[in-house]
C-alpha cells in the first residue's frame, strides 16, 4: 500500500506564544518545534504499521521552509521512507491542502492520512480539503483503521458509541487518539534518516482566500479564592456580585 | 513519582548551537527515559534493585558507545551526541547513567581504541546492543586515586597460550551481572596492560558489594581473579601503561560532566515548578527573594556549566580537549549539581526529602559521582598541576624522628 502522512510542525508545549506585526502574525522567535502530535503518534505510526503488515511505502509530505527539515527528519527517524517537503510558507489550510493534493494525485497514493489538527491552531480543515481536491471520500476523527486488499475499515467515536465504516481505496482519513501508540525513535532510525532522500519540490500557484486580522491572548487565569464552606454567605455574595454568574 | 515534566533550562538558547540530530538523540532519550524509566526508578532505588530490563532500551537509545562507528555496530555519532545522552540518563538517575558510561568508555572505548580487530568484531556489537554488558576493572581496595600501584598481575602461564591472573578489584560498576571485564594490570615487569576477562573462567568472581547508600539502583561488585587462566589473544595489544586506563577515564568524566549537569537541570526544573505551585503567606513561594535568589543563582551555574560542557563536547570532537579540561568540566559540574541539589531540596521543604521528587535521590547519587572516576580534590590537583607544572599528587613522608 502507498501511503502519503501530512505532517505539520506545532510549537513544543512548553513554549512562550507571543505574537508579532500588530499582532497579525506568531511570533517564532526562540519557539521549539515538535512534529504536530496527531500527525506523529497516529497517522504516521498507524502508516508504518499497515505498511510493516501488509507492505508498502510510506511517505511523509509538509508544506513548509528549510527549517523544518528537523521535523522532516525525525519522521523518517520513526520510519517513513522518504520525504517531500513541498518549499513554501503554509499561510492558510487551503493553501496547504492544494499543496498536497497536486503532489499527491500525480503520484498516486492508496491512503493520504493526516492528523485530526494541528494542536497550534485546531483548524481540523487540511484533510477534508485534500480530499476534496483530489475528489476522494474523506474520514474525519477515525480512531481504527484497518485494510484487506483495498477495502479500508475504520471506526469513528460518536456520541454514546463507535461508528464502523468500510471505504474503497483509495481515500483521505483524518486519525485521532486511539489509531496507534506513540513510537520513539530509536538509534538504528535515526542514522537511517541520514540517507533517507527528502525531495524538495517548487508549490503550485494558489490564490489567498483568507487573511489574518489580529490574534489575542486569553485572559490570564486570577487568583483562586478559598471560602471557608461555613461562610456560604460570602460564597453567594462573590458569586453574585463579582462573577455576575448568579 | 509524580509524572516527569522535566524541560530543560536553556537560558542562553543553547539548543540554537547543536545540530538536528543532536537534539533529536537528545529529545529521543529523554522520550525513552520518561516512558520507560521514571516510572521504575524510585522503586529500584529503594529495593537496591539494578533494572535488567532496561539494558535492550538503552542499546536501541545509542546509549552504549554512541561514538563507536558502524562497522562495529555502534551509530558512530559525535562526541556531543554521547554527551547529550549521558546528561539525559542522568537526569532520571546517576545509577543509570554509571551503567551506560561504563559500558560505553570503560569497556567499549579501550576495545576500540587498543584491541585486535578479531576483539572488535568479537565484543563490540553486542556491546553496543546491550546483548553482552561489560565492567571496568581500575580501582582495588589499597589503590584507589593512586592506580598505577595496582597490584593485580599476571604472568606467563609456560603453555605459549595464556597468561595467570591473580589480584582483586573494588567499586567496579556492572560487575556483578557483567559478561566481560576490560581488566588492568601488571605484567611480570611491572607495565599495565588492559585484558578482557569472560564470565565464567576458572577462578574468576565477581561478588555484589551491599549496603551502599548512593547509586542504589546500580550494581556495584568486586573482581575477584585467583590463578585465572586467560588467553593471550584476550590482551589489548594497542596500547599499555597507565595511560591506556586513564584515556578511559578521561572519554568516562566526560560523559559524567554531563550527566552531573542533566541532574542539576532535574533538580532546579523541579524546585522552579514547585516555587511557584506552592503558596505561603497567601503567595507562590517563588514570590520571596531568598528563594529567587537560590533560583537565580541555579540557573546562572547551569549556564556557565552548559556553555562549559558543550565548549568541552567541540573540543573532543577535534580531538583537542585535554584531559585537564575534562576534569575541570567533571569537577565543576559534579559540585554545582550537588549544590543545585541540597538547594532545592530546601525549596521543597519537607516534601524534598521524599521520592515523590527525585532531589534527593540525585543529591545521593551526586556523593558517589563526586568520588568515583577521580575524586573531587584529585580533579583540582590536576588542573593545579596544569597551571603550574608541578604535579601535588605524593608528598615524601617526613622523618618524625
Amino acid at each position: 500500500m502507498k501511503i502519503l502522512v501530512c505532517i505539520s510542525k506545532s510549537p513544543d508545549t512548553t513554549s512562550k506564544i507571543a505574537f508579532t506585526d500588530n499582532n497579525t502574525k506568531f511570533d517564532e522567535n526562540g519557539v521549539q518545534y515538535i512534529v504536530n502530535p496527531y500527525d506523529e503518534w497516529y497517522a504516521l505510526v498507524r502508516a508504518l504499521e499497515l505498511k510493516e503488515t501488509i507492505g508498502g511505502n510510506v511517505t511523509i509530505v509538509t508544506v513548509g521552509n528549510a527549517g523544518d527539515e528537523a521535523i522532516i527528519r525525525k519522521a523518517l527517524a520513526i520510519g517513513a521512507d522518504e520525504a517531500v517537503r513541498i518549499d513554501a510558507d503554509p499561510t492558510d489550510a487551503y493553501f496547504t491542502a492544494i499543496q498536497i493534493a497536486e503532489y499527491a494525485k500525480a503520484n498516486g497514493f492508496d491512503l493520504v492520512l493526516t492528523g485530526k489538527e494541528t494542536i497550534n491552531y485546531n483548524g481540523s480543515q487540511v484533510g477534508g480539503m485534500i480530499a476534496e481536491a483530489m475528489d476522494l471520500p474523506f474520514i474525519s476523527l477515525a480512531t481504527k483503521l484497518d485494510a484487506v486488499g483495498s477495502t479500508l475499515t475504520l471506526e469513528r467515536e460518536i456520541v454514546g458509541g463507535v461508528q464502523v465504516l468500510e471505504v474503497q481505496s483509495p481515500v483521505v482519513v483524518s486519525c485521532a487518539k486511539g489509531m496507534a501508540e506513540q513510537r520513539i525513535p530509536n538509534m538504528r532510525g535515526i542514522m537511517a534518516a541520514r540517507t533517507k532522500p527528502l525531495h524538495v519540490i517548487a508549490p503550485v500557484a494558489v490564490d489567498l482566500l483568507t487573511s489574518y486580522t489580529t490574534y489575542t491572548m486569553p485572559n490570564t487565569k486570577s487568583a483562586c479564592k478559598i471560602i471557608d464552606p461555613s461562610n456560604m454567605d460570602e460564597l453567594v455574595e462573590l458569586l453574585h456580585n463579582e462573577a455576575k454568574v448568579i | 513519582m509524580r509524572t516527569d515534566l522535566y524541560t530543560h533550562p536553556d537560558y542562553f538558547n543553547m539548543d540554537d548551537l547543536l545540530s538536528d540530530e543532536h537534539k533529536l538523540v537528545r529529545d529521543s532519550a529523554r522520550a525513552w527515559v520518561k516512558k520507560e524509566v521514571s516510572p521504575i526508578i524510585d522503586e529500584h532505588y529503594e529495593k537496591a534493585t539494578f533494572p535488567n530490563n532496561l539494558l535492550s532500551g538503552l542499546g536501541e537509545i545509542g546509549a552504549f558507545g554512541p561514538y563507536i562507528p558502524e562497522e562495529y555496530g555502534g551509530p558512530g555519532l559525535d562526541h556531543i551526541s554521547y554527551g547529550l545522552i549521558m546528561q539525559e540518563l542522568e537526569r532520571c538517575d546517576s545509577g543509570l547513567r554509571s551503567t551506560a558510561s561504563v559500558q560505553s568508555s570503560l569497556v567499549m572505548y579501550p576495545i576500540w581504541k587498543y584491541g585486535s580487530e578479531e576483539q572488535k568484531q568479537k565484543y563490540l556489537p553486542k556491546l553496543a546492543t546491550g546483548e553482552m554488558m561489560g565492567c571496568f576493572g581500575l580501582t582495588e581496595p589499597d589503590h584507589g586515586s593512586n592506580p598505577g600501584g595496582m597490584t593485580t598481575n599476571f604472568k606467563d602461564a609456560g603453555d605459549g597460550e595464556n597468561v595467570i591472573l591473580n589480584g582483586a578489584k573494588m567499586w567496579i560498576s556492572n560487575a556483578p551481572f557483567a559478561d566481560i571485564a576490560v581488566v588492568w594490570a601488571k605484567d611480570e615487569t611491572g607495565r599495565i596492560y588492559g585484558i578482557v576477562v569472560e564470565r565464567g573462567m576458572e577462578g574468576f568472581s565477581t561478588p555484589e558489594m551491599h549496603g551502599k547508600l548512593s547509586l542504589r539502583a546500580s550494581s556495584t561488585g568486586e573482581l575477584i581473579f585467583v590463578d585465572v587462566k586467560v588467553p593471550k589473544s584476550h590482551i589489548l595489544p594497542g596500547r599499555s601503561g597507565l595511560g591506556a586506563p586513564l584515556s578511559c577515564l578521561d572519554s568516562a568524566r566526560f560523559g559524567i560532566a554531563w550527566g552531573a549537569l542533566g541532574a542539576a537541570m532535574d533538580c532546579y526544573d523541579q524546585a522552579l515548578r514547585y516555587s511557584k505551585e506552592r503558596t505561603q503567606f497567601g503567595v507562590p513561594i517563588g514570590a520571596f527573594q531568598l528563594i529567587q535568589k537560590k533560583l537565580a543563582e541555579m540557573i546562572t551555574e547551569i549556564t556557565k556549566a552548559q556553555l562549559l560542557t558543550l565548549r568541552l563536547g567541540q573540543l573532543r570532537n577535534e580531538g583537542k580537549a585535554t584531559s585537564a579540561q575534562i576534569s575541570m568540566a567533571k569537577r565543576n559540574n559534579v559540585e554545582i549539581a550537588l549544590n543545585i541539589a541540597r538547594e532545592a531540596r530546601q525549596i521543597h521543604g519537607g516534601m524534598g526529602i521524599t521520592s515523590e521528587y527525585s532531589i534527593m535521590r540525585h543529591m545521593a547519587n551526586l556523593e558517589s559521582v563526586v568520588t568515583y572516576e577521580g575524586t573531587h580534590d584529585i580533579h583540582l590537583l590536576i588542573t593545579g598541576m596544569d597551571i603550574t607544572g608541578i604535579p601535588a599528587f605524593t608528598r615524601e613522608m617526613p622523618d618524625l624522628k
